[in-house]
């Protein structure tokens, strides 16, 4: 038996994760926390966000983000792939900043729109 | 003369301005310091917004985003790079920008939207010497994830609160080493699965009951000192231990920035240091309303967003028909357990089906009830497995209830069934 608090939400639920009885889940207050509590065990993952470096916007970084969670150990993996990375003005939120990152299928992918300046 | 002048362009103006533009008000201003709207979100690039409102997972600047899209389908006149220098009671706001200099306009209702500030090192009194290298959670967030400036390599965070965890992630995975956050109170003021997925994650200590005695570094933080302190929180001799660092991040709490509302007379809550407001969002001055992070510090956007609506909803209305007749008022007081409630005032006659009431709870407590009083008798119990003061607690009063109780103060106060 494993106790986990549940990051799904911001109501942070205690869980409780059965590992002898098919990683069962109770202290959940939805279905999400139970996928949550199986995986956290199993194949734990996290969406990652951060920036890359931008020329002729507002800023000069645009923030970004995994479309899908990936595999928890593979975190900074996926960060260093953001490095030397630069975006060139107009930016739309959604667009695909690295693809495929570290063979795990999931796009790094822009968060904003930055205008061209 | 306008119908409307927001003051701020952050989640809780935009989210106003949008649902006064739905409720009729059709010459609304938006005036915005920054050089583009969005607020805080805007620096805010990890996810976790919008579970409540959109019911997916956003980052900061894509819950943003949404907004001022559909801002975008209105015809609400945003002014940015515009400072709001005074509000009078008379809603004239003075504006001061360098492309149109000095102005004042006029409308018929103001919201005021204008967040938050970070408490700094001055209002909390650390001892040590004066080098550089002592920001803020939120300052270090905006150099790091807008204006792309590392602020240090090997960093101390004070406070738990959840920016503060999210810049020891962030810093992580920027390739700092974050030593540890230490946090005065026996509980982190963030929120749990902040705790989990930013410290627990990488490993990085959480010194509870802890603070820092000392920070030393000439031109820049070379070492710092922390102790645990005990129930008075005074630090106990013995108990410390030295940090070799350069960076401190402060994420020692916020408050909501209220000046522009008090020249325009308006009464403050000691306890929230932002407006009273009643069930509308109504400030003590007709025609003057206040929603967001000026009003109490909220955790999540997604309630400062519901709240920001139904100000916007309000002053459309006002705009409409004029000022809400004033009587029939209940005083919401806070009881034992409690350290705040908004609003703190609610006209009868003003709520349509039902009212909100959001609070947050001075302890943590396990099991609880909380009980609504009105008079000599309890109206209201609502069950609660924890409480923790970091959480913001919110129960709906439904009309028919506060109709059945008689005039005067409700109260509001925790009973604990059981601790954790």
């Amino acid at each position: 038996m494993t106790e986990l608090i549940c990051i799904v939400c911001p109501r942070g639920c205690h869980l409780k994760v059965d590992e002898e009885n098919g990683f069962s889940v109770t202290g959940n207050s939805c279905p999400r926390g139970a996928e949550y509590g199986r995986a956290e065990l199993t194949n734990p993952t996290r969406v990652v966000t951060s920036t890359v470096r931008v020329e002729g916007a507002l800023h000069p970084r645009c923030p970004v983000k995994t479309n899908v969670p990936i595999p928890k150990k593979l975190v900074f993996e996926a960060v260093r792939a953001l490095n030397g990375v630069c975006l060139e003005a107009p930016i739309a939120a959604g667009q695909i900043v690295v693809k495929n990152v570290c063979g795990t299928g999931a796009d790094f992918i822009a968060t904003r729109n930055l205008e061209r300046r | 003369m306008l119908d409307l002048i927001v003051i701020g362009g952050g989640p809780a103006g935009l989210a106003a301005a949008c649902s006064a533009w739905e409720g009729g008000a059709k010459n609304i201003v938006i005036v915005e310091r920054d050089r583009e709207l969005g607020g805080i979100l805007n620096q805010c690039i990890h996810n976790g917004f919008g579970l409540h409102y959109f019911q997916e997972e956003l980052t900061g600047p894509e819950y943003a985003g949404r907004f001022i899209r559909m801002l975008k389908s209105t015809g609400v006149e945003v002014r940015l790079d515009t400072m709001v220098l005074d509000v009078t009671e008379e809603k004239e706001v003075h504006i001061v920008s360098a492309a149109e200099g000095y102005r004042v306009l006029r409308a018929k209702a103001v919201i005021l939207a204008m967040g938050c500030r970070e408490r700094a090192r001055g209002a909390i009194s650390i001892p040590g010497s004066r080098p550089a290298g002592i920001f803020t959670a939120g300052a270090a967030q905006r150099y790091v994830n807008i204006e792309g400036r590392m602020v240090g390599s090997r960093i101390l965070i004070l406070g738990s609160g959840d920016i503060g965890l999210i810049m020891a992630r962030r810093m992580t995975l920027e390739g700092a080493k974050v030593l540890a956050c230490v946090e005065l109170m026996p509980y982190s003021g963030g929120l749990n699965r902040n705790i989990v997925q930013c410290l627990q994650d990488f490993g990085i200590p959480l010194y509870l009951s802890h603070t820092i005695v000392d920070i030393k570094g000439n031109a820049r933080v070379e070492q710092v000192t922390i102790a645990r302190v005990d129930a008075r929180r005074k630090p106990i001799p013995g108990t410390e231990k030295i940090f070799n660092c350069d960076t401190v991040l402060l994420s020692v709490g916020l408050i909501p920035e209220n000046e522009l509302s008090k020249k325009a007379g308006i009464r403050l809550d000691r306890r929230t240091n932002g407006p009273v407001v009643c069930e509308n969002m109504e400030t003590s001055v007709p025609g003057i309303f206040a929603c967001g992070n000026v009003v109490h510090v909220h955790d999540l956007v997604d309630f400062v967003t519901a709240e920001s609506q139904r100000a916007g909803a309000a002053a459309a209305e006002y705009i409409a028909r004029g000022e809400r007749p004033g009587c029939d008022v209940l005083e919401l007081t806070n009881g034992d357990g409690v350290a705040y409630t908004v609003p703190q005032r609610i006209r009868r006659s003003g709520v349509k089906k039902s009212a909100e009431v959001f609070f947050r709870v001075s302890r943590v407590c396990g099991r609880s009830t909380l009980c609504v009083r009105c008079g000599d008798g309890d109206i209201a119990e609502f069950k609660r497995d924890h409480l923790a003061p970091g959480e913001m607690e919110h129960i709906v009063l439904p009309k028919a209830l506060l109709e059945k109780c008689g005039s005067g103060n409700l109260t509001i106060s925790v009973k604990e069934v059981s601790h954790d």
